[in-house]
């Protein structure tokens, strides 16, 4: 049997589909919805890959190159704001960041 | 053989995204997100991105999974209380999935490429070129401006990161090799005058 772009693609579906079901069912912990936007990032580079396998074109790997980049930043910040929220609260439930609200 | 090992691959994959997302301890979580990017790394391999594939693993597995385990495991937090809230999400998300999951794989299933699509390759892959040396070609001449951004991300992320987490105490002592060069003799010695049997 064929590994086709469908496979990637339904593989990759189902990835972007538990990263969105895991940001709405883990809404206090934070730390998950990082690693669930992490999931979400990997499926989408998941796509460009089999996209640039299937039209034998390299811009897909470049590009899945940069969204690498920019989720390791995304991590990185995330993280860090994580730490210096913890470091001023005492706690990282989502749902008590909400005194800048206007 | 491949189909075999993509099978494998994709399993492991989502069922160790599963575990991310249903495990009570986020420390469980951050191991099967590691497990889930080395799988993820695997079927890059299968689709012949080596590179990519390679640098899923040191940057991901390497770096920022240990991140994750690193802060997870530095805060010291209550997660059963952060997992209040699951059942009451529960519908909500099983619904919100099941409604992304039907539109993505429609769109999986009834795609199609243009007859010309490889033809029209911004960049096409040459038959006798590793992987990796295709990639540095490409990215070190056509997409150079494009190299140059995303260092300009990660180095805006590297500040960003410092200036987040660095924090000055204000009492904390610490050596001032300058102050202590410049010392001398005259100003941090003070002779006095002791009166006979009264003390200073």
């Amino acid at each position: 049997m064929i590994i086709g772009l469908t496979h990637y693609l339904v593989v990759g579906a189902i990835l972007f589909t538990l990263g969105v079901a895991g940001i709405i069912l883990n809404r206090k912990n934070i730390i998950v919805i990082l690693m669930s936007v992490e999931l979400i990032l990997l499926s989408v580079n998941l796509n460009f890959v089999a996209f640039s396998h299937e039209l034998g074109d390299l811009t897909g790997q470049v590009f899945a190159l940069y969204v690498l980049t920019v989720a390791a930043a995304e991590a990185a910040i995330g993280l860090a704001i994580l730490v210096a929220f913890y470091r001023n609260r005492g706690t990282i439930a989502v749902e008590d960041i909400n005194s800048l609200k206007g | 053989m491949a189909a075999v090992l993509f099978y494998i691959f994709a399993t492991i994959m989502i069922g160790s995204a599963c575990v991310v997302i249903f495990a009570r301890n986020p420390v469980h979580s951050v191991l099967f997100l590691i497990l889930a990017f080395c799988n993820g790394a695997g079927l890059f391999l299968l689709a012949g991105a080596e590179f990519l594939a390679m640098i899923l693993i040191v940057v991901y597995v390497g770096a920022v999974a240990v991140l994750f385990l690193f802060v997870v495991m530095m805060l010291d937090v209550d997660f059963a209380e952060l997992k209040q809230g699951f059942a009451k999400h529960l519908p909500l998300g099983l619904g919100v999935g099941v409604v992304v999951m039907v539109e993505l794989g429609l769109i999986a299933i009834g795609w199609q490429s243009a007859p010309n699509a490889p033809y029209a390759a911004a960049s096409p892959m040459l038959a006798n070129v590793s992987n990796t040396a295709a990639l540095g070609q490409i990215l070190y001449t056509k997409y150079a401006v494009f190299f140059e951004a995303s260092a300009m991300v990660l180095l805006t992320a590297m500040i960003g990161a410092i200036v987040l987490t660095l924090h000055h105490r204000p009492n904390v002592k610490r050596q001032k090799i300058s102050d202590q060069n410049a010392r001398t003799r005259e100003n941090v010695i003070e002779i006095k005058k002791v009166p006979f049997r009264t003390g200073v």
